[in-house]
């Protein structure tokens, strides 16, 4: 099979657009494909190309480069590393599609870690990013209590986001202790350009208390979550609220890089070298599936990719040291919001672990293995196909995830019955 | 602004909304029953967790992935459609 496309880029997030723009202006013909609605990932959801800033900038120089093809509510469901040329198969509203490329850049992004406790299944409850993106999807919060709870800074850039779209934010509980939280504070501050993110930051949050060293005990309710129940020190407090925003820190996507055989780290990240290759040749990974650090590493990344798939090393003069920069910066929030068993939720024997066939924490406990858990309960082979309850299985149980297969989401019968046609560049 | 139908109510929403998004902010919850009879609602907002389906012109979709249109028919998964 021969290669239509030069490059494909998977995820369209600061990392997929800096690869697909630093790679087209190397020459190469780049597809770049995201499964949301519209291009700019996670933090830049909903952000629009006029806008002042670095996502307007990378969004307008992306829309506008006539080397590069942009295709959203595309999602990568299959996909084989082949020697020359690799194959995506695509499910879009359009149908099945096939696209043949030389290279492929992936940069999936990240998903949250959620961890099952009691009424965590109620509606109400909803993860800290996941409550961030409704709400840049349109859900109004004005006037809504919030309780954001979990670990991790993404924890107060949400409690900051949904403030500034008129929520009522209780509390952020974070599991971490105060000194693991005030070393990663000052690390952020410290990374080129960012002290005054993090005053504007700190500004967004002021009035909201942090709690520390806090555990989520469990959420209350009848068919809608009324209240949530934390634990500081020996005491327990209930805060009434409309939304649990609960998250423990963030995932690497690798299930497209799994399924091109793509290496992984033991935290569960695409392996890559300096130049974001990976152990496969012609793929490369950039952004927080290969390691979780935010939106600067995300675009440097990017941009690494982006010039080693294009072969414009020159540009590349003074990464190294940005790289380390950021490498130490990632050290820093991995050890500072490391998650500690004593202060994680505790699921009783009843609480659903898997969401999607509702097999309980009781059912799963005398398993070794996720293998033999699953034959026997069905754990993680419902809808999400171990999405939210695979990560949520690693931290709980020690096991390894290993179900990834092709298609990787659940297709409608008329995209089954249908021949894929190949998407050609235009 | 796109007109949609809600579960046979017509609503008008902003454009950039999803259809998650008009389906919560009509209070309609929950959105669907586990298979022991829980009642669930949207839980990652970005297409992973599946709990957010909903039947947009016939077909179930994840609706946090679904942006609203013009003329757009959404119902909740087990509310009957047929009236
Ligand atoms: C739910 C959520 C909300 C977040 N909100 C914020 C925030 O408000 N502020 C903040 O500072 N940080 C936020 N983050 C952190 C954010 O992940 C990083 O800061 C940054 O966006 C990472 O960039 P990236 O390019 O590596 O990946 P992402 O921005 O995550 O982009 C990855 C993209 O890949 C796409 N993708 C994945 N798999 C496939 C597939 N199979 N087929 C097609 N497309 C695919 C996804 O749809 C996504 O758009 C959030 C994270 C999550 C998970
Ligand atoms: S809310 Fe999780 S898939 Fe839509």
């Amino acid at each position: 099979m021969t290669a239509e496309w030069e490059a494909v880029v998977v995820g369209a997030g600061p990392a997929g657009l800096m690869a697909a723009l630093t790679a087209a202006q190397g020459g190469l013909r780049v597809l770049l494909l995201d499964a949301q609605p519209a291009a700019g990932g996670q933090i830049w959801r909903g952000a629009a190309a006029g806008q002042r800033g670095k996502a307007g900038e990378l969004l307008r120089g992306v829309a506008s480069h006539a080397g590069i093809t942009v295709l959203s509510g595309a999602e990568v469901i299959a996909a084989e590393a082949g020697g020359q040329s690799h194959t995506l198969t695509v499910s879009a509203e359009a149908g099945l599609s096939h696209i043949h490329a030389a290279r492929v850049i992936l940069a999936t992004g990240a998903t949250e870690r959620f961890l099952p406790f009691d009424g965590w299944t109620l509606p109400g409850v909803v993860g800290a990013g996941g409550l961030q993106a409704m709400s840049k999807g349109g859900l109004d919060l004005r006037g809504v209590r919030v309780v954001v709870a979990g670990s991790g800074p993404l924890l107060l850039a949400v409690a900051a986001g949904l403030r500034q779209k008129g929520a009522r934010v209780l509390a952020v509980a974070e599991q971490a202790g105060l000194p693991g939280v005030a070393a990663f504070g000052v690390a952020a501050a410290r990374l080129p350009g960012k002290a005054r993110e993090a005053l504007e930051l700190a500004a967004g949050l002021r009035g909201i208390p942090y709690w520390t060293d806090a555990a989520l005990v469990r959420a209350n309710g009848d068919g809608q979550l009324q209240s949530v129940t934390l634990r500081r020190g020996r005491r327990e407090i209930t805060l009434a609220c409309d939304f649990l925003a609960v998250g423990f820190g963030l995932v690497p996507e690798t299930r497209v890089a799994a399924l091109l055989g793509c290496p992984v780290t033991d935290a569960g990240a695409v392996n890559v070298n300096a130049w974001q290759a990976t152990g496969v040749s012609g793929i490369y990974a950039a952004g927080e599936v290969c390691g979780i650090g935010g939106v600067d590493g995300a675009l440097l990344e990017g941009l690494v990719a982006g010039c080693a798939a294009s072969g414009q090393i020159e540009r590349l003069h003074d990464s190294p040291r940005r790289a380390e920069t950021q490498r130490r910066f990632q050290a820093t929030l991995e050890r500072s919001f490391a998650l500690r068993p004593d202060r994680l939720p505790s699921p009783s024997p009843a609480t659903i672990v898997c969401r999607c066939e509702d097999v309980r924490h009781g059912q799963l406990q005398g398993f070794t293995n996720w293998t033999a858990a699953k034959l026997q309960t069905r754990c993680g082979m419902g809808a999400c196909q171990g999405r939210v309850c695979g990560p949520a299985c690693q931290t709980l149980y020690g096991w390894r995830f290993g179900g990834v297969r092709a298609p990787l989401a659940p297709l409608p019968l008329s995209q089954l019955l249908a021949e894929p046609n190949t998407l050609s560049p235009p | 602004m796109p007109e949609l139908t809600l579960e046979g109510v017509r609503a008008t929403v902003p454009p950039g909304t999803t259809v998650l998004a008009a389906l919560q902010n009509a209070g309609l919850s929950p959105l669907r029953h586990s298979l022991s009879g829980g009642a669930r609602g949207a839980l990652c907002g970005m297409g992973s967790c599946y709990e957010c389906r909903a039947v947009v012109d016939g077909l179930t979709v994840r609706s946090c992935l679904t942006p609203v249109r013009e003329g757009q028919d959404v119902w909740r998964l087990e509310v009957n459609c047929d009236g």
